[in-house]
């Protein structure tokens, strides 16, 4: 089956049976390595990416859903081979160790400051509610993501 | 072991009068799949029984809020962030809008609906209660018609449902007849995201003249499906908020619970904790 889809703003035609993950359609089709499978169950966050401006976790969606859609995942984010703003807190923060979560992170992140350009710390605690990460004890991620909304990287 | 996802049909129909037709006319069930919140967690860990599904998400006949004078009604392929988002939720159905916050995460939200959250008919499914409490309708619909029913008689047995095999759950309608009611929602359980509860409450009650005039109960993890707490109501309608009444209703919902030892709590902790929930329901009237 042929689902057209636009990805990191390039149309694509992808070949796959339809309850195919999109996770798997990206990594395995696509060779877009940057989501990550921790969990499989929608439970880690590891695998999010954007469809249509929403976060969500691409091992839950069955690729023929994403027909017609808009997505963006962490490779789709750094604009020409220069870190997105988000991205340089994380970095600048120390809000990354091991990196598993980091697309993720960054991602949900995103979707945060969409909604709210100047979160609370609570607004960030739920935006990343659904994101794990084993490394930083989240306070690190906490300042990335402040840090982010200071320098306006909503936009 | 990861499932063959090659094994797998999935379908998606442009339009609600499609879906149904192929749920009437297939010989083969077609499982419903909307936000994959639920179906995919099974595809993944290679337990996913059903092999033919029809997609149902961004239905447009079933993804809307439309606010009526005396109703809101919420079609069934609602996410719980349409449902967090809504104005007239937020201000007049605070506790559907709190359990809407606290299903999964806001990717779960962004993706997970209501009607799946029904259907799926987990007991401890996190927007029950408080539909419950809100002594909601259901619609279901096929190409034979459609019916309404109150929620509360939608399960009936564990993961048994009224849904006939070429049915579909439409809509959900509240009453906004509301006024003067204190409402309560609480869960409780290893954290709010992410995590499914040992047991919730969901009720809201009204007083007249010092007495509780009326009062709905909707529990979760309970019963093996989301339940009122009919006994439980009964014997507090009429009654003042004293010590005594305290002490028999948290006695009405020990003996009414009929909830179960598991891997994420004991009956008697689910129990316990339910009469603890309604007790601080209770003193706030």
């Amino acid at each position: 089956m042929t689902i057209t889809c636009v990805i990191n703003n390039k149309e694509k035609n992808i070949e796959a049976p339809p309850m195919k993950r999109l996770l798997d359609v990206l990594r395995e089709d696509l060779h877009l390595t940057g989501a990550k499978e921790g969990c499989g169950e929608g439970e880690c966050g590891a695998c999010a990416v954007l469809i249509n401006g929403d976060l969500v976790n691409s091992c839950l969606v069955p690729v023929l859903q994403a027909e017609g859609a808009e997505i963006t995942t962490i490779e789709g984010l750094a604009i020409d081979e220069r870190l997105h703003p988000i991205q340089q807190c994380f970095l600048e923060e120390g809000g990354a160790q091991c990196g598993i979560c980091t697309p993720g992170m960054v991602l949900a992140t995103h979707h945060l400051l969409d909604k709210y350009a100047q979160p609370t710390l609570l607004q960030i605690q739920e935006g990343l509610n659904g994101n794990l990460c084993r490394c930083t004890g989240y306070m690190r991620i906490f300042n990335a993501v402040k840090q982010a909304s200071l320098v306006g990287a909503a936009e | 072991m990861r499932s063959n996802v090659s094994q797998y049909e999935l379908i998606a129909p442009n339009s609600l009068d499609a879906v149904l037709q192929i749920l009437a006319d297939s010989p083969d069930h077609y499982t419903p799949i909307a936000g994959g919140t639920e179906l995919m967690v099974a595809l993944g860990a290679g337990r996913l029984q059903p092999k033919k599904f029809v997609s149902l998400w961004n239905l447009e006949e079933l993804r809307f809020i439309e606010v009526a004078s005396d109703a809101i009604i919420i079609g069934a392929g609602s996410t719980f962030t349409d449902i967090r988002k809504h104005p007239v939720i937020a201000d007049e159905f605070s506790i559907l809008a709190q359990a809407a916050s606290w299903t999964g995460s806001i990717a779960n939200q962004n993706r997970g609906t209501l009607g799946g959250n029904i259907v799926n008919a987990s007991p401890a499914a996190d927007s029950p209660p408080a539909l419950l409490a809100y002594a909601a309708d259901v619609t279901l619909v096929s190409t034979r018609g459609a019916r309404t029913l109150p929620y509360r008689d939608f399960h009936l047995a564990y993961k048994e449902t009224e849904l006939e095999p070429d049915e579909l759950l439409h809509s959900i309608t509240i009453s906004r007849n509301l006024k003067g009611y204190k409402t309560y929602i609480r869960k409780v359980g290893p954290r709010y995201a992410q995590a499914i509860s040992k047991v919730a409450i969901a009720a809201i009650a009204r007083m007249k003249n010092g007495h509780i005039e009326n009062i709905r109960i909707g529990a979760a993890s309970l019963r093996e499906f989301p339940a009122r707490l009919t006994a439980t109501e009964k014997s507090l309608i009429g009654k003042t908020v004293s010590a005594e009444t305290i002490a028999a209703a948290r006695a009405a919902v020990l003996a009414e619970a009929r909830p179960i030892d598991d891997i994420r709590s004991t009956a008697k902790y689910r129990a316990t904790v339910a009469a603890n929930l309604l007790e601080e329901f209770l003193r706030t009237l």
